[in-house]
């Protein structure tokens, strides 16, 4: 089932050295891509149907086309790099693998929007990856790929990493934006979008590490080439991180609109230990469960997950086997988003905290019925009401456990407290 | 680590080694804001010193040309600074889903009875300090614990057991 476009040179001993990775096609593109027009770049990347990898799905050459034309003022590229939403772990194996498919990723990108400075925002805890990806860009600016020119052309590209230091929140592509400003990372209301405003009140693209990473096969290969695998609408591939209680759990790069079923069993190896499967998370932490029923109809693309009311998200899949206490899985994803707040808005700040509170309560058999709809309230009361989407990150999935697992919710109520 | 109220003074004069004070030259003139390099500076102070000072913060500020004040922000909303020395062996495990669902939990209650630490606590000797964080991106080989930033993945108790004795 695996289609390799991305992960081409993962099993390639050493092939994050330069010398390595171009013995193996790194830098190929370049020449073809300076023979094109920015214009022609950006218009193979929106053929390509290429969508954001990031958790969204946006259309990256759409995303781009929305930049200001003609305007006085810098555009900066931010590589998102973050990966720290729970259950997420692909992109980090481009940055340690293949670094310089990533670099060849940026010279593209940064090429069809103009953009002379880029940024790559990497998580803190990513330690020896912080240092694995400098050496890639320094070998990369010994070889003449960036730098004042680019592969011997006049184009001057400067890339820097700057590294995160501990907050989840800092993924949200204006929070990213603010802590490279040198500031907390606090989201800022939408709009002015980025593409308007963003990195030091210019013109600015963020994109996802895999999202970069797609860009030489399409531009080498062409839109088409790229279109021939996954869907209609979910074209390509995807690094899918499977975790949890699976035989085989791991990173795996396949093609969009698998059945979902058909991945976990003849890929992953099926739940562990020959138990029963109770649910599976779709597309990250913050996507909403699936029951073993839904699981078996639904497709890994953006559109399939849509129709089950779940989301694609980050492609981070995690498997629940029948002995996980749904109850106690919610308070440790509670735990993590209130943990995560950045603390500028209300409902998120203490509404995430008092929903902690209330599932800690009823774990403590303290709880009544009433508790569970107050939960349900909660979350009506914080979704949309706050400057970023990670409240709803939040509540979203912690709805789908009250809705799709309530009688768990409910064996915790006390006789004495109903 | 978890305290996060306020800085320690040490008393001593805080300034970058040789090798950061080229590497902070060498990293701001990508920036154009100076205040982009404080997370830079508090990531080189913290590697030079082991944590972060009263002393670094001023330093910091001084050198950017900033707040104190704003430095201090940036050290406490970052939840990776360490405003106080940590154990020489700095254990993170990490307590989210994935990990959380393969059993991190018998390494934390381990670490609790045998070592004697808690999460957010160094023991008595200084030897380990330990933290409980949030997915740190391995959860394919969960659970995972990092020690002073080193990655080790698909622990069980035996495995961790082992890990412990390795460490000096
Ligand atoms: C709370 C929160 C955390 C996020 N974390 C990440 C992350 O770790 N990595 C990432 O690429 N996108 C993350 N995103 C999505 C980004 O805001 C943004 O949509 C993405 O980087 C855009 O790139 P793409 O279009 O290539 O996907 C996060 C969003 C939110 C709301
Ligand atoms: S929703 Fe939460 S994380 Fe997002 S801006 Fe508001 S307080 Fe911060
Ligand atoms: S949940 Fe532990 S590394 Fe992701």
């Amino acid at each position: 089932m695996e289609v390799k476009i991305l992960s081409t040179k993962f099993d390639i001993e050493n092939a994050h050295l330069i010398d390595v990775a171009k013995s193996h096609g790194a830098y190929q593109t370049l020449d073809k891509l300076f023979s094109m027009t920015p214009e022609d770049v950006i218009n193979e990347v929106k053929d390509s149907g290429l969508r954001g990898r990031g958790g969204a799905g946006f259309p990256a050459g759409v995303k781009w086309s929305f930049l200001p034309k003609d305007l006085d003022k810098p555009t900066y590229l931010a590589v998102n790099s973050d990966e720290s939403e729970p259950a997420t772990f692909k992109d980090r194996y481009i940055l340690v693998k293949d670094p310089h498919l990533m670099i060849e990723g940026i010279i593209i990108c940064c090429y069809a929007i103009g953009c002379h400075d880029a940024y790559i925002y990497i998580r803190g805890e990513y330690t020896s990856q912080v240092k694995a990806l400098q050496r890639a860009i320094d070998e990369a600016y010994e070889a003449g790929y960036l730098g004042e020119t680019v592969d011997g052309n006049d184009f001057r590209l400067d890339v820097t990493v700057h590294r995160g230091a501990g907050a989840y929140v800092c993924g949200e592509e204006t929070a990213l934006l603010e802590s490279i400003e040198g500031k907390k990372g606090q989201p800022r209301s939408k709009p002015p979008f980025p593409a308007v405003v963003g990195l030091y009140d210019c013109p600015t693209i963020i994109n996802n590490v895999q999202t970069i990473a797609s860009l030489p096969f399409i531009i080498q290969e062409g839109a088409d080439a790229y279109k021939a695998h996954g869907t209609e609408k979910s074209c390509g591939t995807h690094l899918f991180g499977i975790s949890g209680h699976v035989e085989k759990p791991g990173m795996y790069e396949l093609p969009l609109g698998l059945p979902l079923m058909e991945v976990l069993e003849k890929v992953a190896g099926g739940v562990w230990k020959g138990r029963k499967l109770k649910g599976v998370i779709p597309g990250g932490s913050s996507t909403p469960v699936l029951t073993p029923e839904e699981a078996k109809t639904v497709n890994l693309d953006y559109e399939s997950m849509a129709e089950h009311k779940t989301m694609f998200g980050s492609g981070g899949i995690v498997v629940l086997d029948e002995t996980v206490d749904i109850v106690k899985l919610v308070e440790n994803l509670i735990y993590f988003y209130h943990h995560e707040s950045c603390g500028q808005c209300t409902p998120c700040r203490e509404g995430l905290g008092w929903m902690l509170k209330i599932v800690k309560k009823l774990l403590a058999g303290e709880g009544s019925m009433a508790d569970i709809d107050l939960l349900v309230e909660l979350c009506d009361n914080i979704e949309m009401k706050t400057v970023c989407v990670l409240s709803a990150a939040c509540t979203m999935p912690v709805r789908s456990y009250l809705k799709k697992f309530r009688h768990e919710f409910e064996a915790y109520v006390s006789d004495a407290a109903s | 680590m978890s305290d996060r109220s306020e800085l320690i003074i040490t008393g001593e004069p805080f300034e970058f080694d040789a090798e950061r004070d080229a590497e902070f030259e060498q990293q701001i003139v990508r920036y154009p804001i100076r205040e982009s390099m404080i997370m830079p500076a508090l990531w080189m102070a913290q590697e030079q010193q082991g944590w972060i000072s009263a002393e670094a913060i001023e330093y910091i500020a001084e050198r950017i040309g900033t707040f104190p004040a704003k430095v201090f922000e940036l050290a406490t909303f970052y939840t990776m600074y360490h405003l106080k020395p940590v154990g020489q062996h700095h254990i993170c495990v990490c307590r989210t889903l994935s990990c959380w669902l393969r059993d991190k939990q018998a390494i934390v209650d381990y670490l609790a009875e045998e070592v004697g630490i808690k999460p957010g606590q160094i023991s008595e000797d200084g030897r380990f300090s330990l933290e409980e964080v949030e997915c740190l991106g391995h959860c394919g080989t969960a659970p995972v614990v990092q020690v002073n930033g080193d990655f080790h993945e698909e622990m069980d108790l035996d495995k961790f057991k082992a890990l412990l004795a390795t460490l000096e």
